[in-house]
């Protein structure tokens, strides 16, 4: 088959939002209808009698992509009538470096190096979704060694805190309190310092891998653990002072950017978004996986689902994971660090300086990989953002046919517009902020 | 509904479409007619989250196992559903040949997919009839082609300083 022949001229037409003028008033209907979940009748009738005016009272503006508080490279196109956003539509795919496509072309054995820089904030979640898919096409997903699950939720649980402590910060500085943004990374960056201890790396670590972990957990880790777990509550209680119980930061937050349940499920939306409206719906505790249904933990919801309830949720899901971190540390036990299975393994360092065979075997596993069995799978876990989801098909070679990330930050961001509309543009920075979207797993 | 009765072990069906089971996971495999009707069964009955809608290029791996009665064509829509209530969840995989990459859209069931469809759109070039906005999501709008497909030549970008040291 020649290259040619697929590619065609296209004519998708332009991504951008449109001005009322250029869209019937039928597809502007259909647009504000369907995202805000209204029956015909009550559409129609937002049609005649909203706020939305006439074109010459409105204007499109761009807001990003290099705007500093669309966490990267987002940018929105947001028709304003005053200080009122009316309309919104993200445009995305500035950061798209084809990682599915790239996917394709790397073993299962590279795979973890390419997946963990999706979602770049929390790399070990992806790294631990795309093993499990792998293993459970390889079918050794219940022979995992024992040390291996709890350390990776040991490291799981360690990122979501990072994760939620970045969002802190960001957040803080998206609404001003610029302290706050010098804090949450000093806090993150302890548990990276944790993080580089263990993987070797800040980020990227691609440590947890198909069959067990990369490598076991030095020695001293233990204290270090502890000294995060001692060191958290007292910076959670300064930034409770700071932040929760003050009254610019709840008038800030309180009330903008609702969704209701019935809203955020029909969006697809997960996580702390979802749990925002008060769905208690956390993949650790209603599918759980690794040991997860052995942990005692609440699921933290709100009720409003706004902004504040976002940030609130964040706040204390790193007390949640605090406290399954401390369970972690009573229940973690002795013994391999990876599936003692030929197949998936490389043979260790000592044994490949007296085998030939061993060097073969490490040679081979590296150079060609291993081979999974055919078939399809999709394997979802509760990452900080949302359901992060892998979906591979293998054709029985030692590359997937087709990786496929679900990525939460991809599907929360459509929740945007919804959220936006009829808000001020001033707190479209909350708003954006409090989806907590990670760019490079939104265009992957 | 379906013709599938006559097969000698019992295919089973839900909603008159075969199901089957990937490592533990159900698979419904409707054909394109049903699609729609079926997603939307599924819908009333419980599947009130539409996670992910995917598709997969079947060009290079022609030979995969579908239930009897399923036509295996070079694409498939792959479609996961997560019902709350039951903790339940669901996939649902649709055949799409070469020869007519249209598909109706699931935008008004979940409005949650029309983001996903248009990166199926843009990676594939598979069109959703109903959707509202079918536009590139994730490559610029004048670019040529669809990236996922198997026949989409990865390419090289010309290097400036080739042959500079051997």
């Amino acid at each position: 088959m020649t290259s040619g022949q697929n590619i065609f001229k296209t004519n998708e037409g332009a991504q951008e939002m449109r001005a009322r003028s250029e869209i019937s008033a039928k597809e502007i209907l259909r647009e504000v209808g369907s995202v805000l979940r209204m029956s015909e009748a009550e559409v129609a009738n937002l049609g005649q009698s909203s706020g939305d005016s006439d074109e010459d009272q409105t204007m499109i503006i761009n807001m990003g992509p290099q705007h500093p508080s669309t966490h990267g490279v987002l940018r929105l196109m947001l028709e304003l009538q005053g200080e009122t956003v009316l309309r919104c539509k993200p445009i995305i795919g500035y950061l798209h470096t084809g990682m599915e496509k790239t996917g394709e072309d790397l073993t299962y054995m590279q795979g973890g190096t390419n997946v963990t820089r999706m979602d770049y904030l929390s790399p070990l979640n992806n790294e631990l979704v795309f093993s499990m898919a792998v293993e459970k096409l390889l079918g050794i997903e219940n022979d995992i060694p024992e040390r291996a699950v709890w350390m990776r939720m040991l490291l799981s649980e360690l990122n979501r805190m990072s994760s939620h402590l970045l969002f802190l910060a960001t957040n803080g500085m998206d609404l001003g309190a610029v302290s706050m943004m010098l804090y949450g990374w000093r806090e993150r960056e302890e548990v990276l310092r944790f993080f580089q201890k263990v993987t070797g790396l800040r980020m990227n670590h691609n440590f947890i891998r198909p069959g067990g972990v990369a490598a076991d957990l030095p020695a001293g880790w233990r204290s270090d653990v502890l000294e995060i777990l001692e060191m958290l509550p007292g910076r959670l209680a300064e930034y409770d002072i700071l932040m929760t119980d003050q009254p610019i930061w709840r008038e800030r937050l309180q009330g903008v950017g609702v969704i209701t349940a019935d809203e955020a499920l029909a969006l697809g939306t997960s996580g702390p978004i979802l749990r925002s409206t008060g769905v208690a719906w956390d993949l650790r505790r209603d599918q759980p996986y690794l040991h997860y249904e052995k942990m005692e933990f609440d699921v933290i919801v709100g009720s409003y689902g706004d902004a504040f309830d976002r940030y609130a949720i964040r706040i204390n899901e790193i007390r949640e994971s605090m406290r399954i971190v401390y369970q972690i540390l009573d229940n973690m036990p002795k013994g391999d660090y990876r599936i003692q299975n030929k197949k998936v393994t490389p043979p260790p360092r000592a044994r490949i300086d007296e085998s030939m065979e061993a060097l073969i075997h490490h040679f081979k596993i590296f150079t060609e990989g291993f081979k999974v069995p055919e078939g399809e799978v999709y394997v979802a876990i509760e990452s900080p953002r949302g359901e992060i989801g892998c979906y591979i098909v293998s054709d029985g070679g030692s590359k997937p046919y087709r990786i496929h990330m679900r990525a939460p930050s991809f599907v929360n961001i459509q929740a945007l517009p919804h959220m936006m509309r009829g808000g001020l543009v001033a707190d479209a920075v909350a708003v954006i902020s409090s989806i907590d979207p990670v760019l490079g797993e939104v265009d992957r | 509904m379906s013709d599938q009765e006559g097969t000698p072990e019992a295919q089973p069906m839900l909603h008159g479409c075969p199901l089957t089971d990937s490592h533990g996971q159900a698979v419904v495999h409707p054909s394109r007619a049903q699609y729609v009707a079926l997603l939307k069964k599924l819908l009333d009955s419980g599947y009130a989250m539409c996670c992910d809608l995917t598709a997969v290029d079947f060009l290079t791996h022609p030979g995969r196992s579908l239930p009897d009665g399923i036509v295996a064509e070079r694409f498939e829509i792959v479609v996961n559903l997560t019902a709350i209530a039951s903790r339940d969840r669901i996939r649902v995989r649709v055949q799409v040949p070469e020869s007519d990459t249209t598909i109706a859209s699931v935008f008004d069931l979940w409005p949650g997919t029309e983001a996903m469809e248009r990166e199926v759109f843009d990676m594939f070039g598979i069109s959703f009839d109903g959707h509202p906005d079918l536009t590139r999501i994730l490559m610029p709008e004048d670019w040529d082609g669809h990236p996922l497909r198997k026949d989409y030549e990865i390419g090289r970008i010309p290097v400036q300083f080739k042959g500079s040291h051997s």
